[in-house]
């Protein structure tokens, strides 16, 4: 019974998630939507709109969200603490950090695919430094602790880059970019954001299991044939694969990770297992919401995405510490 | 189907197990005993290769680490001291994981492993709380739930840190009879733990470590002589033998320097 309310929960997620997408496909600043398709005089220019605007956009929105929604499940079931995101071990501000290191050396007008290949390579050698700061057989606590110290240190080396930079106008650039947003995105982008995304997601099927073993502690984990370190790398790459990827196309966009597997733990009766699909789904539809909230916002300058998301985000964390303590007392 | 040669295990720089030697048979329920740092939880976790050691160990003829993982997670079930539950599992969810080796990636709990889960719920008195979050449960109920989980895994061999350290004498005596059942249905346990009394009534033999070594193995009233606990706990007691034998730890022999 319990699995037909688990598969229940799942297609009233993939559902709400294809509902946002048709929302979206038909929101925009030309009053264009999908039926135009059908029967519009100027069907050339509604289906440039749709393909190559608003697609993009939506699909974009999709990925990128899911990604955020299913590396926070990841990093909470590992590291078995519900304050846990991409951002705690610093793949986030990792990623950011190498994002905005090809742009300020203009690298990006190079070739435009070095943008994304900066924010993965940022996030994977945040990654891969916390883990040898950490030692191999880290305890949960060495870990986060070493996220801390790089996710630090990568916030301030992006500082740095900031006030050194040449212009006002790519203060400007680096600034509005990681403020995180998916508007106008090609479909490049999208081809750009799905390669890493697609192989994260592929390395992380099968990992359920030894989330829910490491529920037991990592000693019990492994008396369970739970092989800890190559659980930990697999994860550590598929996190950045799929982070890098994102953050390098939408800019930084934090608490999705943080606040949707929150909301569904309970939904899936705290198995950090089948928390994955759902919060990449629950990812998938926050990030599109938010985008359709931001569209729908009066006119003047737009409000970004990751800005948004941090506003509602940011309170929703406190809201998580108090009760957590309250829970320890 | 167990056997322990000459195992050294190094914490950091303080050795903290010294050419310790046993066998543990099936069919029976071994006491590991000891003080406090006297090895004990070691032994059980280098066993369990979790942590580095050099000697043999080895089972039903394997040395332990030629065992593959999968493998080896089927052969011995490991209940750690106080062992954490992160997420508040039901009762039934917990005790199911115990299941999670015998399956491979996408397979699903057959009726057999379901039947499993259900048998051990009633035998470990946690049937009516099966719905109930472990977080929300008693010492005694979350230690059962903890039991029933390694259980689960229905293992040759179990290796039990202490389960009966923090419950009430009626859950005490529950316990060890479980394990005491376990044993004597083909599988083999040790049992690490400290009341003596519990011990010589339920275990088969006793091993008794003292400063990272086996000092005697045997029935209780061949390790439970008044010189070993002289020796190794400093203290007294007073025996009986109405059917069994029994024992009491009684009196300290001097005042303790230092508690270790």
């Amino acid at each position: 019974m319990a699995s037909r309310r688990y598969s229940g929960l799942i297609s009233a997620l993939i559902l709400l998630v294809l509902l946002l997408m048709l929302i979206s496909m038909n929101l925009g600043s030309g009053p264009v939507s999908l039926i135009d398709l059908l029967h519009s005089a100027d069907a050339a220019a509604v289906q440039l709109i749709l393909v190559e605007i608003r697609l993009p956009r939506t699909l974009i929105a999709a990925i990128a969200g899911a990604s955020f929604g299913i590396c926070g499940a990841v990093m909470q079931g590992l590291l078995r603490n519900p304050l846990a995101s991409p951002g705690l071990i610093g793949s986030s501000s990792g990623a950011a950090l190498g994002a905005v290191l090809v742009l300020y050396l203009g690298l990006s007008q190079i070739n435009w695919l070095l943008l994304p290949a900066g924010g993965m390579l940022g996030a994977l050698v945040a990654l891969v430094l916390v883990y040898l700061l950490a030692g191999r057989d880290a305890s949960v606590v060495t870990i986060v602790l070493a996220g801390v110290a790089i996710n630090a240190l990568a916030i301030s080396l992006v500082s740095l880059i900031l006030n050194l930079a040449p212009s006002p106008y790519a203060v400007q650039e680096i600034v509005l970019w990681t403020l995180g947003s998916v508007s106008n995105l090609s479909l490049n982008d999208l081809w750009l954001l799905l390669l890493p995304t697609v192989l994260g997601w592929l390395l992380l099927i099968g990992t359920g299991r030894g989330l829910d073993l490491l529920t037991l502690g990592e000693d019990t984990a492994h008396s369970m044939g739970i092989d800890l370190f190559a659980l930990r790398a697999r994860l550590f790459v598929a996190v950045a694969l799929c982070i890098g990827g994102a953050v390098s196309i939408t800019g930084a966009i934090g608490f999705i990770g943080l606040v949707v597997p929150h909301l569904l733990r309970p939904l899936v009766h705290y198995q950090p297992g089948r928390l994955l699909p759902a919060s990449a789904l629950g990812g998938a539809a926050m990030l599109l919401a938010a985008d359709i909230v931001v569209r729908l916002m009066p006119p003047g300058p737009e409000i970004k995405i990751g800005v948004l998301t941090a506003i509602v985000g940011a309170p929703f964390f406190l809201f998580l510490i108090l009760k957590t303590r309250r829970w320890q007392i | 189907m167990l056997e322990i040669e000459n195992l050294f295990v190094t914490l950091g720089a303080k050795p903290v197990v010294r050419a310790a030697s046993m066998q543990v048979h099936q069919g029976e329920l071994l006491g590991l005993l000891g003080p406090n740092g006297a090895g004990k939880s070691t032994l059980l976790r280098s066993i369990l290769q979790l942590i580095p050691s050099s000697g043999m160990v080895t089972f039903e003829g394997h040395a332990v680490q030629t065992i593959p993982l999968q493998t080896r997670s089927r052969k011995m079930a490991y209940l750690a001291q106080q062992g954490p539950v992160n997420w508040p599992l039901s009762v039934e969810r917990l005790v199911t994981l115990g299941r999670v080796p015998h399956l491979t990636s996408w397979q699903h709990l057959s009726s057999i492993d379901q039947k499993i889960v259900q048998r051990i719920l009633h035998q470990t008195d946690l049937w009516h709380l099966r719905n109930r979050t472990v977080t929300t449960l008693s010492g005694g109920e979350r230690t059962r739930a903890l039991l029933g989980r390694a259980l689960a895994v229905d293992a040759p061999l179990l290796l039990a840190d202490e389960p009966v350290a923090a419950l009430d004498p009626a859950h005490q005596l529950q316990i060890m009879h479980l394990l005491r059942q376990y044993s004597e249905s083909d599988h083999a346990v040790v049992v690490v733990m400290h009341d003596l009394t519990l011990a010589a009534r339920f275990c088969h033999r006793l091993a008794l470590m003292h400063n990272g070594t086996v000092i005697a193995v045997g029935t209780a009233r061949q390790v439970l002589t008044p010189e070993h606990l002289a020796a190794v706990y400093n203290i007294d007691a007073r025996y009986g033998a109405d059917d069994d034998f029994y024992v009491i730890p009684w009196r300290e022999i001097r005042q303790l320097a230092s508690t270790q």
